[in-house]
C-alpha cells in the first residue's frame, strides 16, 4: 500500500496488573489498514483480541498500561488530549461491541442513544436527528422504526439490539469501525444477516472495517486482510486470498482445522487443538504456540520466531517451521 | 404503566389492615387499665365500671378492633381525653412542621450526598476517595444531638446567624420560619448524607464498569453526560430505598431534634401522649404515621419503574 494507512498500530503492548503478577495481555502488535479496507483478527478467547481493540479506542481498564503508538487520520491516539478523543470517537472511529444484551443502556430509549449520538457530533436540531434515527434503524433493517425510537432495550430481540448498536455505530458516517465479535452472543440464524448487514453497510459507505472474531469462517469471504493473533502476538498475518490459498503458521491451520464440516462423516472427531494457551503472567522463551505445536523442535522451544514477510508479498509469519496447507485439504 | 401502578395499590390493602391491626394491639396491650388512667387512682369502682362500660372496654378485644377500624375507616381516629382535641386535628397542627424538617433535610442530605457520591466514583481507589469514604464513615457514628450542640454553638452562639432554638410558623414570617428549620435540618443531613453518598458511591463504581458505559464513551459523549444520564440513573435504585426509608422514619418526627431545637412536630407530639398516657392520641398518631409510611414505600415502588422501564414491563 503507497497511501497512508488511515489507522496504524505500532508496537502496541498493553500490560494489566493481576493478583499474580504482570499479565501481558498484547505484545508488540504491528497492524495497519487502509480507507475503506476490511481487517479481520482472528484468535481463540484470551488471544488479546479484544484488549488490542480497547487499545485502539483509548477504553481499557483503568489500572492497564498501554505502550507504542495508535496512529489513526494522522493523529497518535494513545497521547491525544481528552476532548479531542472525544470529538473522534463515534464521529470517526466507531465501535460494535460483543454482546447488545450489556453494550445499550437499559434505561433508557433507543431513540435518546441514537439521537444524543447524532447530536453530539453532528449539528442537528431535534427533528432532524428523530429522522436521520428513522433512516439509520430502516438502513439496518429494523421494522417499524418510528415506534422503535420509544422502545427500551429489553423490548427487543438479541439480533434487533445489535442493529440498533450498528445503527448507532454508523450514525455519523465513520471512516472506520470496530467490530468486537459482533456475532458471537447472536443465534447462529442471525450471525450471517449480522455479517452481510455490515459487509453492505461498509461497501455503501466506503468506511474502513476492523472484524475481530474466534471464527476463521467469518473473516473468509468478508475480510481484505487478516491477522491471526496467539497469546498476545500477532502470529501470522497475510491478505485473504493469500492465506486461505496457503497457510504458514501451525496454529492457523490448527484454528481452522477446528471448526467443524458440515460434510464430514457422522462421529468424526472434531480436531480441536490440544493443551491451552500459555498463562499469559509468565513469559515463555521460546514460541508461545511451541509446547501446543506438533511440528515443534528444539529452536522453536529457545527462540522466540518473528513475524517477518516471507513467500508472497506482504504475507507475514512468525514461525520456524512452517507449513504449506491450502484451505479444504485435509491437513 | 397503569395496570402495573393498580396492582401494586391493591396489595397496599392487606398491608394497610396489618398495620393498623398492629397499631392497635400494641396501644391495647400496653400495662394500665385506661378508665384508671382517665379517672385517677381514687376513682370509685362502679365510676370505673361506668366509664369502661361508655368507651366500650368491657368488650372482647376483637369487636373493640372492629369498632375502632369502622370509625378509622370513616376518618373518625378518635379524642384526646385529656385536651379534647381530636387526633386529626393534633396532627394537622403538627405534621407540617415534621414535613417541612424532613423535606429540608433530605435535600440537604441529597445535595450533599449526591456530589461527593459521583466524585468518589469517578475516582475511586483515589486518595480523595478513601478520604470521603472515610469522613462518611466517621459522620454516621456521630450521634443527632451532638452534632445538634455543635451545631447550635457554632451557627447560634459564635457565629450568631442562626436562632439556636424556637418555631417561627411559615405564614407568619416565610424567612423567619425557614432560618428556623435550618439547623435542625442541617443535624438531620449530617447524619443521613454518609448513608445515601454510601450506597450511591457502590452502586455507582458498579454501574461505570458496564459495558454499556464503555459504549457511552466509544460514542463520543461528554463525560458529564455519561455520568449524570447514562450512569447516575440505572445507579439510584438504592438511593431511592434509602431515601424513601429516611423519609417515612422521618414522618414520624424525630423526637430528639424536634425536642432540641424546641420545634412542635409530631415527634414531641408522639413524646408528650407517651408520658400523659393519652392512648387515643397515641394509639391515631402512630396509624397516621404508618399509613404515612407506607405510602412513601407505594410511591418509591412507582419510582422504580421510572427509573427502570424492565420493571414497569414485569422483565425483572
Amino acid at each position: 500500500m503507497t497511501e497512508p494507512a488511515l489507522l496504524s498500530v505500532e508496537g502496541v503492548s498493553v500490560d494489566l496488573p493481576t493478583p499474580r503478577g504482570n499479565l501481558r495481555a498484547v505484545d508488540q502488535v504491528d497492524l495497519s489498514i487502509g480507507a475503506g479496507r476490511t481487517l479481520g483478527i482472528v484468535g481463540e478467547s484470551g488471544c488479546g483480541k479484544t484488549m488490542l481493540s480497547r487499545a485502539i479506542l483509548q477504553l481499557l481498564p483503568k489500572k492497564a498500561k498501554l505502550s507504542g503508538r495508535v496512529m489513526f487520520d494522522g493523529q497518535d491516539l494513545v497521547h491525544l488530549e481528552p476532548e479531542r478523543l472525544r470529538k473522534l470517537r463515534g464521529r470517526s472511529l466507531a465501535v460494535v461491541f460483543q454482546d447488545p444484551m450489556t453494550s445499550l443502556n437499559p434505561v433508557l430509549t433507543i431513540g435518546t442513544q441514537l439521537i444524543e449520538t447524532l447530536q453530539e457530533h453532528l449539528e442537528l436540531d431535534g427533528q432532524a436527528a428523530r429522522m436521520r434515527s428513522v433512516e439509520l434503524l430502516a438502513a439496518v433493517g429494523i421494522p417499524a422504526p418510528e415506534q422503535r425510537l420509544m422502545q427500551y432495550p429489553h423490548q427487543l430481540s438479541g439480533g434487533m439490539r445489535q442493529r440498533v448498536a450498528i445503527a448507532i455505530a454508523l450514525s455519523c458516517e465513520p471512516k472506520l469501525l470496530i467490530a468486537d465479535e459482533p456475532t458471537t452472543a447472536l443465534d447462529v440464524t442471525i450471525q450471517a444477516q449480522i455479517l452481510d448487514l455490515l459487509a453492505r453497510e461498509q461497501r455503501r459507505r466506503h468506511m474502513a472495517m476492523i472484524i475481530i472474531t474466534h471464527d476463521l469462517g467469518v473473516v473468509a469471504g468478508r475480510t481484505d486482510e487478516v491477522a491471526v493473533m496467539y497469546a498476545g502476538r500477532v502470529v501470522e498475518r497475510a491478505p485473504t486470498p493469500d492465506l486461505f490459498k496457503k497457510m504458514h503458521m501451525p496454529y492457523t491451520e490448527a484454528l481452522l482445522a477446528a471448526i467443524p464440516k458440515i460434510d464430514a462423516r457422522p462421529h468424526t472427531p472434531l480436531p480441536a487443538i490440544s493443551g491451552r494457551p500459555p498463562d499469559p503472567t509468565r513469559p515463555t522463551t521460546g514460541c508461545s504456540f511451541a509446547p501446543r505445536c506438533r511440528y515443534a523442535w528444539a529452536q522453536c522451544h529457545g527462540e522466540k520466531p518473528r513475524l517477518e514477510e516471507a513467500g508472497s508479498p506482504g504475507h507475514q509469519f512468525a514461525c520456524f517451521r512452517p507449513i504449506n496447507t491450502a484451505a479444504g485439504v485435509p491437513a | 404503566m397503569l395496570g402495573f401502578f393498580a396492582r401494586r395499590l391493591l396489595y397496599l390493602v392487606p398491608v394497610l389492615l396489618a398495620v393498623s391491626l398492629l397499631t392497635f394491639l400494641i396501644a391495647s396491650l400496653l400495662p394500665g387499665d385506661l378508665a384508671y388512667t382517665i379517672l385517677g387512682d381514687q376513682a370509685t369502682p362502679e365510676k370505673v365500671a361506668a366509664l369502661r362500660h361508655d368507651m366500650g372496654l368491657d368488650q372482647p378485644i376483637w369487636w373493640r378492633y372492629l369498632s375502632w377500624l369502622g370509625h378509622v375507616l370513616q376518618g373518625d381516629f378518635g379524642r384526646s381525653f385529656r385536651t379534647g382535641q381530636t387526633v386529626l386535628q393534633a396532627v394537622a397542627e403538627r405534621l407540617p412542621v415534621s414535613l417541612e424538617l424532613m423535606l429540608l433535610a433530605q435535600l440537604g442530605a441529597l445535595a450533599i450526598g449526591i456530589p461527593l457520591a459521583i466524585a468518589c466514583a469517578v475516582r475511586s481507589g483515589s486518595a480523595f476517595d478513601r478520604f470521603m469514604t472515610g469522613s462518611a464513615f466517621s459522620m454516621l457514628s456521630v450521634p443527632a444531638f451532638l452534632s445538634a450542640i455543635l451545631l447550635i454553638y457554632l451557627f447560634a452562639v459564635e457565629l450568631r446567624w442562626l436562632p439556636a432554638t424556637g418555631y417561627v410558623p411559615f405564614h407568619e414570617d416565610p424567612i423567619g420560619n425557614l432560618r428556623s428549620f435550618l439547623l435542625p435540618a442541617l443535624t438531620l443531613a449530617l447524619g443521613e448524607w454518609p448513608v445515601l453518598m454510601r450506597v450511591l458511591r457502590s452502586d455507582m463504581i458498579a454501574t461505570l464498569q458496564e459495558d454499556y458505559i464503555a459504549m457511552a464513551r466509544a460514542k463520543g459523549l461528554k463525560p458529564s453526560r455519561i455520568l449524570l444520564v447514562h450512569a447516575l440513573k440505572p445507579s439510584s435504585l438504592t438511593l431511592v430505598t434509602v431515601t424513601g426509608i429516611n423519609i417515612g422514619r422521618l414522618i414520624g418526627g424525630t423526637v430528639i431534634v424536634e425536642s432540641i431545637f424546641a420545634l412542635p412536630g409530631i415527634g414531641r407530639l408522639l413524646l408528650s401522649a407517651i408520658f400523659t398516657r393519652d392512648l387515643i392520641i397515641l394509639q391515631g398518631v402512630v396509624l397516621i404515621v404508618a399509613l404515612g409510611y407506607v405510602l412513601i414505600n407505594f410511591i418509591v415502588d412507582m419510582l422504580y419503574a421510572v427509573l427502570d422501564p424492565r420493571i414497569r414491563h414485569g422483565h425483572a
